[in-house]
């Protein structure tokens, strides 16, 4: 069925000011809305700039707004949507580089605040890897499935309204690695999210669990990591944690 | 002029794993055409091969026993003492990963489990559920941030420059700024992955052009191998994502319109855990005789596995098959067909990921060490993306602070940035030509058609025929509209020339190779012929085309037999 795409375009500094150029084109049964979009770029209009590349929704590059919904171009099914026209536009709360395309340096920056990487007890790897049962293995498996695509940013009112705020993914990151077994950060490091730009920021309206295309739950890191920040702090006041 | 020690194309786990080893007193940085966590091995799912000899079943598994399964697996075109040393740290480097925060599924007791996969005679492929990869590249990521390794991403290099044969820096698109960029570096190492997408059937990633491989030819380095493509048995009907070989090892059955599971009459004892060669011929067969659905695939069939087991195993393969099929894999069959998967040969190095340009190393799929021959087994990719990986980045810091780099070059690397600029130029001013993605689908198809998993000479010779009118046809490519910035036309132009070069030396390579070995399956030679073809391909650029020559395998403790299985 011929569709009208309506793609957002902006090229700064050539253009002042971001346009929706219009391209009529008929997708083909089964096409993501990924594959629709390279074939207008191939076909029409070359010049049209947007992320992909795994085109399975497991490398995160092509979150984008589409019919005013955040999601995965390359897990939206076109037909699913239902609709003669598709109005695409690049993540809410991040600048643009170009058309769809987003800086996420803001994004990376949280990400990079919480120290995202494993802190074992040691630097020398044990002889044979940590000793850590399934049950406790699996609580990080909800987390990880996080692909860094960054909608649960972009869907963020409080990201919105305060560009410090850490926002879900970040969080949730942190959330991940505090209660992996294997973990043994400092409390110091769990306490630089104690705060209103932290975990204390989030206004718990849950929009990160509703975009996720992951079904990660941020939100739940968030909670999980203010229980823990509580208990935490009482331990750390009465001196039972270093 | 932005400068280096060491630079590394490529943020993948190859790329990545180089990084962290190489010498922290070194100034090091990564390049990469996405962000590194966009890279295709975050797609990778079932595993990586060690011989932790956790599971019940492989108490006496050794990594001499996972050597001689993955020179077996080859067809005995791997190196030998190469793939031993690959085995040999495989286990080391599963626990390091371990401590570096991987998190692997576990076995009672709280040691890495273990799953069975193809051409492996024992459970040894560990694993993260069916996201193995993905965990994998984030922890290596994670890791390249705690030691704050310089990475700058979507810059996508398009030239290596070597002088006196030495490398002695890079120039690159920049794509956020649209310039053409000029980098210095005392040494390189190449992580850029496969080619996949000059077929049309991959499971890759859609950036996966192989451009890497392309520039390392084109700066006078041997290709090896390349007649050897892997097409992986089990991609997802109409979209070619990848269902994990896992799928096989947690038990699932590849059924065809009869009802029955034809690998009983390809391979007898290993059944659908054949390798991949093997099983992706079975199952090609089993469609060109009519035994397959629409005459376009087969099942892979899951439902005895249960919804349980499916859910806490394969959780990404049911993802998938939703998502992308509208099917839920433990109520319905998978429909699957093969696809382009991986590529056994690339750039010629050794077992330190040297190569003959003094100061260029490579690693990964990008690189031929050999260990995977003519055929590699499931789980043993990213093994050799990690240890080489490794391998790569102990061997160029190495080669710095032993002295044995050029001296600054810095004026002859912003010439030829500039050449490229001025290219870019006049291909910007002109107003019409070919368009450069019609050329790279009619690319696509050729090679599908004339070097696909059966091949013959009619065909092959056919391929070279069509590759030449390509080519012809690409020198007047041009560019519509005005963009510079992100102008990922000028990219796939650029990737375009490389990938022309791929195909022939993929095409040349299996006509010259009249012998049937692993993945290379010549219908009009269907034996294997180590008399005359135990031997490596190895691939020179020149003016006028590939020059062929040929090396020896080093073979060492197992003399070539049938394979069986």
């Amino acid at each position: 069925m011929s569709t009208t795409f309506k793609i957002l375009r902006f090229d700064p500094p050539k253009d002042e000011h971001p346009h929706f150029q219009e391209y009529i084109h008929t997708p083909i049964p089964g096409d993501t809305m990924l594959e629709v979009l390279k074939e207008i770029r191939d076909q029409q209009d070359p010049s049209i700039s947007f992320r992909y590349s795994c085109r399975e929704a497991v490398c995160g590059s092509c979150a984008l707004t589409i019919n005013g919904t955040i999601c995965l171009a390359c897990k939206t099914q076109f037909e699913a949507l239902k609709t003669d026209v598709v109005v695409i536009e690049p993540l809410p709360n991040l600048e643009i580089i170009k058309d769809l395309i987003v800086d996420f340096k803001p994004f990376w920056d949280a990400y990079n605040f919480i120290q995202p990487y494993l802190q074992p007890e040691g630097q020398a790897v044990p002889e044979k890897g940590h000793c850590v049962e399934e049950k406790d293995m699996e609580k990080v498996f909800q987390f990880i499935t996080c692909i860094l695509c960054g909608s649960c940013y972009a869907a963020c009112p409080v990201a919105t309204r305060d560009g410090r705020y850490l926002g879900p993914a970040a969080l949730a990151k942190l959330y991940r690695f505090a209660i992996d077994p294997r973990d043994k950060r400092p409390w110091s490091a769990l306490a630089r999210v104690d705060n209103p730009t932290g975990v204390w920021g989030c206004d718990t309206v849950f929009r990160c669990n509703d975009v996720c295309p992951k079904e990660v739950r941020p939100a739940d890191g968030i909670e999980g990591l203010r229980r823990k920040l509580v208990v935490d702090r009482t331990k750390h006041l009465f001196g039972r944690k270093k | 002029m932005v400068s280096h020690d060491i630079l590394i194309v490529g943020g993948g786990l190859a790329g990545l794993a180089a990084a962290l080893t190489a010498d922290p007193k070194l100034n090091v940085a990564v390049l990469s055409k996405v962000h590194p966590i966009r890279s295709h091995s975050v797609a990778a799912q079932g595993g990586i091969n060690a011989a932790l000899a956790n599971h019940p079943n492989a108490k006496d598994d050794t990594w001499e026993k996972h050597a001689f399964d993955t020179i077996k697996g080859s067809d005995y075109l791997a190196d030998q003492d190469a793939a031993e040393l690959m085995c040999q740290l495989a286990i080391p480097t599963m626990y390091e990963l371990d401590h570096w925060g991987v998190p692997f599924s576990r076995f009672p007791g709280g040691v890495i489990a273990q799953r069975p996969f193809g051409g492996a005679g024992y459970p040894r492929t560990c694993y993260a559920a069916d996201r193995t990869g993905q965990v994998l590249l984030h922890t290596l990521y994670e890791q390249c941030i705690r030691k704050n390794v310089t990475i700058y991403d979507e810059i996508v290099v398009t030239n290596i420059v070597v002088r006196d044969g030495r490398c002695v820096g890079l120039v690159a698109y920049d794509l956020a700024t649209g310039e053409i960029r000029p980098f210095a570096a005392k040494a390189v190492i190449f992580g850029t992955g496969g080619y996949g997408r000059i077929y049309k059937l991959s499971t890759n990633a859609y950036i996966n052009f192989g451009s890497g491989i392309g520039m390392a030819y084109r700066a006078g380095i041997p290709l090896k191998d390349l007649e050897f493509v892997q097409f992986h048995p089990t991609a997802l009907y109409g979209k070619n994502i990848l269902i994990t070989e896992a799928a096989r090892g947690e038990g699932g059955y590849l059924v065809n319109n009869k009802g029955r599971r034809f690998m009983e009459d390809y391979a007898p004892t290993a059944m659908e855990l054949a390798p991949r060669d093997i099983v992706a011929r079975s199952i090609t067969t089993e469609i060109l005789k009519g035994n397959g659905f629409e005459n376009a695939y087969v099942h892979l069939d899951l439902r005895h596995l249960g919804r349980e087991k499916i859910e806490k195993r394969l959780p990404g393969i049911q993802e998938i098959c939703i998502n992308f099929s509208g099917i839920d894999p433990a109520d319905t069959p998978i429909p699957i067909q093969p696809a382009q998967h991986y590529s056994m040969g690339g750039i010629d190095v050794d077992k330190n990921c040297a190569s003959l340009v003094k100061g260029f190393y490579a690693a990964g799929e990008c690189a031929c060490v050999s260990v995977h021959g003519a055929n590699r087994l499931g789980g043993n990719s990213l093994l050799d993306a990690i240890v080489f990986g490794k391998i790569a980045g102990v061997s160029a810091s190495k080669f710095i602070n032993e002295g044995g780099f050029a001296g600054p070059r810095d004026a002859e690397i912003t010439a030829e940035a500039k050449t490229l600029t001025d290219q870019f130029e006049s291909i910007r001013k002109r107003d019409k030509g070919h368009n450069v993605y019609q050329l790279l689908n009619d690319l696509k198809i050729l090679m599908g058609d004339k070097a696909g998993i059966f091949r013959d000479g009619k065909q092959l010779q056919e391929g070279l025929d069509g590759l030449s009118g390509l080519k012809e046809a690409s020198r007047d490519s041009y560019i519509y509209g005005s963009c510079t910035r992100f102008c990922q036309e000028f990219v796939t132009l650029i990737e375009f020339k490389y990938m022309t070069d791929l195909a022939e030396t993929i095409l040349l390579g299996g006509l010259k190779r009249t012998e049937t070995r692993g993945s290379h399956f010549r219908t009009d030679f269907p034996k294997r012929d180590d008399d005359n073809w135990l031997k490596h391909t190895l691939a020179s650029y020149s003016d006028k085309g590939p020059v062929l020559s040929y090396r020896e395998v080093n073979v060492d403790k197992y003399k070539p037999q049938e394979r069986k299985y």
